[in-house]
Order: structure tokens, then sequence, then C-alpha cells
């Protein structure tokens, strides 16, 4: 019932359970890749959609994004099932794991129990792999954590089945025809082109670096209003570049070890150099954070122009970073 | 950011778990490090977790003087608001909205009072009342 399985603590749940499943599939690739090739770090801040009474901001594609996008990058299929009841669902699960079968599973994080009370939140797009049972329990290799987990089935059951925004609807997914290896030389340059395409030219000004600046420009606006509102928006900011597993930085370090291990893959001093910069403007977005949650912390002197300031630099530090790319590399 | 660099700010936040970053190792290759938690992260976690706990105290507080059902206390109990509960039961916000008024929450009938326990994951009876003072 029990099929071994090598946990492996990451940086972010998508990325982290992608690369694992692969992993198991027999076809080697780290979670850095994993986000690098399936183009999945972006920039998003959509003003008119609000989650919680504030806009939505966020560093990576929408959920599902990672595994789709670099299943088409690489040629191979994800098996996706969703499930109208949590019995059909929770009978398809054990049916995968007597057959042996490792399983990714999307879940709410508000209701696994093993998530520590303060980071419980209704986000309903976590992904987890479910590696066997143990009488009532299920083993879950929650890539976010240290260690390997345990869950009860009534738990699980409530957490796969959560309903309201972005509800998983039980769904399970798995690779499949995964090929034996893969053409770094082909995928690493189409994926590069494609996130450096996003950032640049996006022809909405709510996604990539456009939208970066137009937020910065926003908190500059803030200050006419009300002080609590303008905490709490900035807090959000904050809160979806740092929290459950962004590799801190807002993707940026991990997209700066994806160009690393691709230059040394293709022995490429371009895309190490870019590494390089990714890793500072990985920085500039950690400054950007510490003046937010300042910002958040110091009611009584809050520093508006110092936050779009630091906002500012991190979009010029990543502008330079794609303009080098294409200038040096694509 | 080098591995030195990697917060190690023990959060409470964080139950005694680390999270992994990317950073630099002394010879400048990319590895996972363990992080036990980082200031600025753990100040906007507080803030958000702090905010709802404000919002539910505000509702607590009107239900018992009669101005506010006790759903309103629950949802906020379980960090959701009108926009989140809404698409969770299955209603329009608007309905939501008016099951936050005492004398519409005291006539609902069971269904969707069962209905709004399982969405909070609660049991009806818990809903239907508020917190001893």
């Amino acid at each position: 019932m029990t099929a071994t399985f090598d946990h492996r603590h990451s940086g972010h749940c998508e990325s982290g359970v992608t690369s694992a499943l692969l992993r198991q599939g027999g076809l080697e690739l780290s979670e850095p890749m994993a986000l690098g090739l399936s183009a999945g770090m972006t920039f998003v801040h959509i003003p008119f959609f609000k989650i919680g009474g504030l806009p939505l901001t966020s560093y990576r594609m929408p959920p599902g994004a990672i595994y789709k996008g670099l299943a088409k990058a690489l040629g191979f299929k994800v098996h996706r099932e969703k499930f109208s009841t949590p019995e059909a669902g929770m009978r398809a699960l054990d049916a995968h794991l007597a057959a042996g079968r490792v399983v990714g599973a999307q879940s709410s994080v508000f209701w696994l129990p093993y998530f520590p009370p303060p980071l419980r939140f209704h986000f309903n797009a976590h992904n987890l792999i479910v590696y066997g049972k143990d009488g009532g329990d299920y083993l879950i290799s929650d890539p976010v954590f240290e260690h390997p987990q345990r869950c009860a089935a009534p738990d699980l059951a409530k957490a796969r089945f959560a309903k309201g925004a972005l509800a998983p609807k039980g769904l399970l997914f798995y690779p499949e025809d995964l090929p034996a290896s893969v053409d770094y030389a082909r995928a690493v340059p189409r994926a590069i082109r494609k996130t450096v395409n996003m950032m640049l030219r996006a022809p909405l000004p709510f996604v990539g670096l456009r939208a970066v600046r137009w937020l910065a420009r926003r908190i500059e606006k803030l200050k006419a209003g009300d002080p609590r509102y303008a905490r709490l928006y900035v807090g959000q900011v904050v809160r979806m570049q740092e929290e459950i597993g962004t590799g801190g930085g807002g993707f940026r370090f991990m997209y700066a070890a994806f160009l690393q291990e691709a230059g040394a893959k293709l022995s490429n001093a371009a895309l190490l150099e870019a590494s390089d910069k990714m890793t500072a403007t990985g920085d500039a977005w950690r400054q950007f954070g510490l003046a937010g949650a300042k910002f958040v912390k110091d009611k009584d002197h809050p520093d508006y122009a110092a936050l779009t300031a630091a906002l500012l630099r991190c979009a010029d530090s990543e502008e330079q970073v794609y303009r080098f790319l294409l200038a040096s590399y694509l | 950011m080098k591995r030195g660099e990697v917060p190690q700010d023990s959060r409470p936040e964080y139950g005694g778990e680390r999270r992994a970053l990317y950073a630099l190792d002394e010879k400048g290759r990319y590895t996972t490090a363990p992080s036990a938690g980082w200031s600025a992260d753990g100040i906007v976690n507080q803030q958000a977790v702090e905010e709802y706990a404000r919002l539910a105290a505000g509702a607590l507080q009107r239900a018992r003087a009669g101005l506010a059902s006790p759903l309103e206390f629950h949802m906020y109990d379980c960090r959701m608001e009108v926009e989140s509960l809404a698409p969770t039961v299955g209603l329009w916000r608007w309905r939501v909205r008016r099951h936050l008024k005492p004398h519409v929450f005291a006539a609902l009938p069971p269904e969707l009072l069962a209905r709004y326990a399982d969405g909070l994951g609660i049991p009806v009876q818990r809903l239907t009342t508020l917190p001893p003072p």
C-alpha cells in the first residue's frame, strides 16, 4: 500500500510537487528547472479582482500552469481527475495507492491540520503528494514542509473538497508518457523567451514589469486615503511575495537558480551572468519586503515614498535581467 | 541571497517548522537552505491573522448586542468574509449578507444552517450560538 518515496524540501508547492512526480516517474528534474522551463514565474497585480477586499497580487502563473506548462515544454501528458463527491475522490485515491501509484493532489491550506494555525488561510490551490496510507492516515509528502506529514482521512477529504474560489474538486494528477531525457538546448531558450516576453511586453498593464511600476505608483497614491487600508494593501502584497513557499523574493531566487543550472548544463556564460543579475533582483525584492513590513508595523511614521522607491528598484533591476537576456542570449 | 543571509528569525507562526529558501553557497552555487522564518514575513502574516481576529471581535460584540447574527462572528472566526463564504456555501453574496442580520438568521431553515455549518467546518449547534463571555 505504501510506495517508497524520497521526500525533498522545496521552495514552493507546485514546482516542488511537479519536480517530485517527475523524479518518481524516472525523470530527474530540479525544482528551479520545473519553474523555469514551465515559464511559471511572473508578476500580476489586478486592482479590480479582489481577494478578501484587496487586489490580487501574484508572483507566479495561475495554479496548474507549472505542471501544464512543463508538460507542453517537455512533451509529456498530465493525467488529471476531478470528482463530484468526496467519497468517489477518496476511493480513487485509495485505488491509485493500492496500485503503487504516487499522485499529486490539489487541496485547501485551511483544512490541513498539519499546517501551523497562523498559516492556515482559505487558499484552495495548494499542491501535495500522497504516497501511501497507514491505517486511517494518509502519508503525505508536502514539499513546503521539511519532513513528510500524516493526515487523517476525513481531514484530507475536507481539504481536497473545500468549496469556493479555485475549488480543487478532489483533483488528482500524475505525469504520463515521460520522455527519457530533456533537450535543454531546445527547452531553455524557448522558456526564457516566454518569460521575457511576458514580463516586458504583456499587452495588459496588470502583467509584468508594467504591473510592478503601476503598483509602485498606486502605493504612493494610497497616502491620500485610509492609512489602515494602505497597511492592509501593502501587507497583502508582501504576504503574497513571501508566504506559502515562494522561495522568498517572490520566486526571483528560484529563477536565478534555474538560470544558473541552465547556464551550467549548456555551458553558457550569458545565462550565468543573468543568474547573478536575477539574484540581485531577488535581493531587491527582499528589501521591498523589509520596507513593506516596516510600513505595516510602524503605524506612526508610514513612509510611502520609500516603499514606492523600493518597488521601482525591483522593477529596474528585473528589467536589466530581461534586457540582458534579450541582448546576449536570445 | 547567500546561505549566511538566510533569515533565521524563529517565529511562532511557523510552529517550529522550517521552509526552504534558495540561496548561494560559499562557491556561489544555488542550493536550498532551511529558514526558521523571517521577521518581515512574520509581521505581514501576523497582520492578516490579527485583521480576522479584529473583525471577529467586532462581530461578537455586535452579535451580543443583538445587532448581528452569530454567523458573522463565525465567518470571521473561520478567516472568511462574505466574498469567500458565499461561493463556499453556494449562495449569492446578497443572501449571505442578509443572513448576517439576526432576525433573518433566526428564521433560516435547517438545510441552510447545515450548509453554513459544513462550509465553516463547525457543528450547527455552534453556528447558532456565541462563545460564552
